[in-house]
């Protein structure tokens, strides 16, 4: 934080204390507080409706509401109810395993990639633009619904295994593989997590490879002990952007399954079952309490990396 | 907050070497070259044979692996177009009214409170500062119940104004992170000359800064225009109205009415759907690479 924050010296007010009188001076103060108050205007009103409804969702989660009658106090009740929901334990489950898997893939090819990628090889721009494209069309609606047609039973991918005379399954009408192609999108999109391994990769300094490649290191334990914790705090971003945003998943589950989560609630995303809690029930306290047990897993992983972090990633001062 | 220091860190070491000298023999410089060919042919395959297949009759789709199609079908483009209650057009059109009002928000409103954080003094910056950051890691669906409530009490359900009004209240951090960033970087003597000749902040800010900030404001641009054009889970939920339907939802209705059978006609419109945004990808590639790499968006 620190360094966000850190004024730059010679600021206007310093240089008008310099420049002007005592008057003068609180004159300029004070219209710089107002002018600054008065730039965050629209943030200001944003962050109302960012904070009011903060509040709001946590109360509800602790009321029925449906949206039609007045909210009634019910105590822990949704949470408890939670606890037996066997669609809601399907959902973390389903996510989970979505994040757990995917996550983790989708980083060690963007890394390897990245590697491959980073030094000494013509063509750079090119290779980036490709693998990044498809990162941008991940959660469309139409890649999606592309996605359910190459695995369809007759797709590309069952008609591609075929010519191996592999019997490819019922890849999205099968409670078994359904997910899995949603983790083969995700990794699919490994092009965001690719370009910031790019950038951090460009900020090693060449001197430290050559001094090892002096010394005799080969390229693993070059890797090994430069490379990778020089870039252990970009490894440690991507993961924490990345859990964040699959833990969220929606559009992906939401298109696969046609609305449903299915077949036999496979791909039943967490934040696709508070949609149907929410807006097709419309049980709206039970919605909310479900919004703030996913706030706070993705609050304590976080936490978990954070903690966790002190003893893998390296901050090079 | 160790997290969201690294970029500028990083930004304010050394420059990035310049494009190294080529390494390895001519021999592992060609076999790296052909694992990352081979990976990118697996990556574009899908979408190229989704651009092939909206060119071939729909019996021929799922026949045929390759890519050139043996009998072209441009028909498939002129069925989509109409298939649906409204012409594919009207779609485009509320789409593009979505994306233009929430491009213009989001410059603006995120522009203004990135140049406060980012060069004004006033009590409570730092406090609001991490309020900002700390927005930043807020999952939205926290929100979403009370401000589903809040936008039918006012009446905006099947209206754009729930998808366009958060964006003129500068809500989304991201931004206003990134613009900072770029501002804190542009010489403070700049303020300070302009105050001297007379400009007011507000001023200052329009004629001096904004001209400056073009490249932050053209990522912004960028990233908006993608995820608006892509956003499906706001107009699902406060769209209803079929002739409001943006692009993604006439997707939706187009697979769940037709899907069955036109399979032509649909990823016909799905090209269409995605044509925009490989276009600006194209375009704006300069400042998107950039922009993830300084602030790590999606």
């Amino acid at each position: 934080m620190s360094v966000l924050t850190k004024q730059a010296p010679g600021s206007a007010a310093a240089l008008a204390e310099q420049s002007g009188g005592q008057r003068r001076r609180g004159n300029s103060r004070r219209t710089n507080q107002r002018s600054g108050y008065l730039f965050l205007l629209p943030w200001f009103i944003g962050m109302l409706f960012t904070i009011i409804p903060f509040f709001a969702s946590l109360y509800l989660a602790f009321t029925d509401y449906n949206l039609f009658t007045e909210p009634n106090f019910v105590g822990l009740a949704n949470f408890q109810v939670m606890f037996e929901d066997p669609r809601l334990l399907q959902s973390l489950k389903v996510t989970f395993i979505y994040t757990f898997v995917s996550v983790p893939i989708s980083l060690a090819v963007a890394l390897l990639i990245a590697l491959v990628l980073n030094r000494g090889l013509q063509g750079l721009a090119i290779y980036r633009s490709v693998y990044y494209l498809p990162s941008l069309l991940g959660g469309s609606v139409a890649i999606v619904m592309l996605w359910r047609y190459i695995f369809g039973n007759d797709g590309i991918v069952n008609g591609f295994l075929g010519l191996f005379g592999i019997q490819g399954p019922a890849w999205v009408t099968d409670p078994e593989f359904a997910l899995s192609t949603l983790i083969v999108l995700n990794v699919w999109t490994f092009g965001s997590p690719m370009v910031i391994f790019l950038a951090g990769l460009r900020q090693v300094p060449a001197m430290y490879y050559e001094a090892a490649s002096i010394d005799g290191a080969s390229r693993w334990r070059q890797f090994r002990n430069i490379t990778l914790p020089l870039i252990s705090p970009i490894i440690f971003f991507n993961l924490i952007m990345q859990l964040i945003g699959s833990f969220q998943t929606f559009t992906q589950g939401y298109v696969m399954s046609g609305g449903t989560g299915g077949p036999a609630d496979s791909t039943l995303f967490y934040n696709l079952y508070l949609y149907q809690k929410g807006f097709t029930e419309f049980e709206m306290g039970y919605a909310s309490a479900m919004a703030w047990l996913l706030l706070m897993i993705i609050a304590i992983f976080t936490a978990i990396n954070f903690i966790a972090s002190k003893f893998w990633v390296f901050y090079d001062n | 907050m160790a997290l969201l220091e690294l970029p500028t860190k990083n930004r304010q070491k050394k420059e990035a070497p310049p494009e190294d000298a080529l390494t390895g023999t001519p021999g592992t410089r060609f076999s790296r070259h052909l694992i990352l060919c081979l990976v990118g042919l697996v990556m574009l395959y899908p979408l190229l044979w989704l651009i092939s297949s909206s060119f071939k009759p729909s019996n021929d789709i799922f026949r045929q692996l390759g890519l050139w199609p043996e009998n072209w079908d441009f028909s498939n483009y002129e069925q989509g177009w109409t298939a649906l209650n409204q012409p594919f057009h009207v779609y485009l059109i509320n789409s593009l009214i979505v994306v233009v009002f929430s491009i213009v928000g989001n410059i603006f409103s995120c522009a203004l409170a990135a140049y406060a954080f980012a060069r004004m003094e006033f009590t409570g910056r730092k406090l609001f500062f991490a309020l900002m950051l700390g927005t930043l890691m807020l999952p939205g669906h926290v929100l979403l119940v009370p401000q589903y409530i809040i936008f039918s009490q006012l009446g905006w359900l099947d209206t754009y104004l729930p998808l366009i009004v958060p964006n003129f209240m500068a809500t989304n951090a991201f931004f206003i992170f990134l613009m900072v960033q770029f501002m804190k970087a542009l010489p403070k003597e700049l303020d300070d000359a302009a105050q001297i000749d007379g400009c007011g902040p507000f001023r200052t800010f329009l004629r001096v800064i904004m001209p400056l900030c073009i490249p932050a404001m053209a990522t912004t641009a960028i990233f908006t225009f993608i995820s608006t054009w892509n956003e499906f889970f706001g107009p699902l939920l406060y769209i209803q109205n079929q002739d409001l339907y943006t692009v993604p939802l006439a997707l939706r209705a187009f697979m769940d009415s037709e899907g069955q059978s036109m399979w032509g006609p649909m990823f016909a419109m799905s090209v269409v759907s995605i044509a925009p945004i490989i276009g600006f990808f194209i375009a704006g590639q300069k400042y998107l690479i950039n922009g993830i790499a300084t602030t790590g968006l999606k």
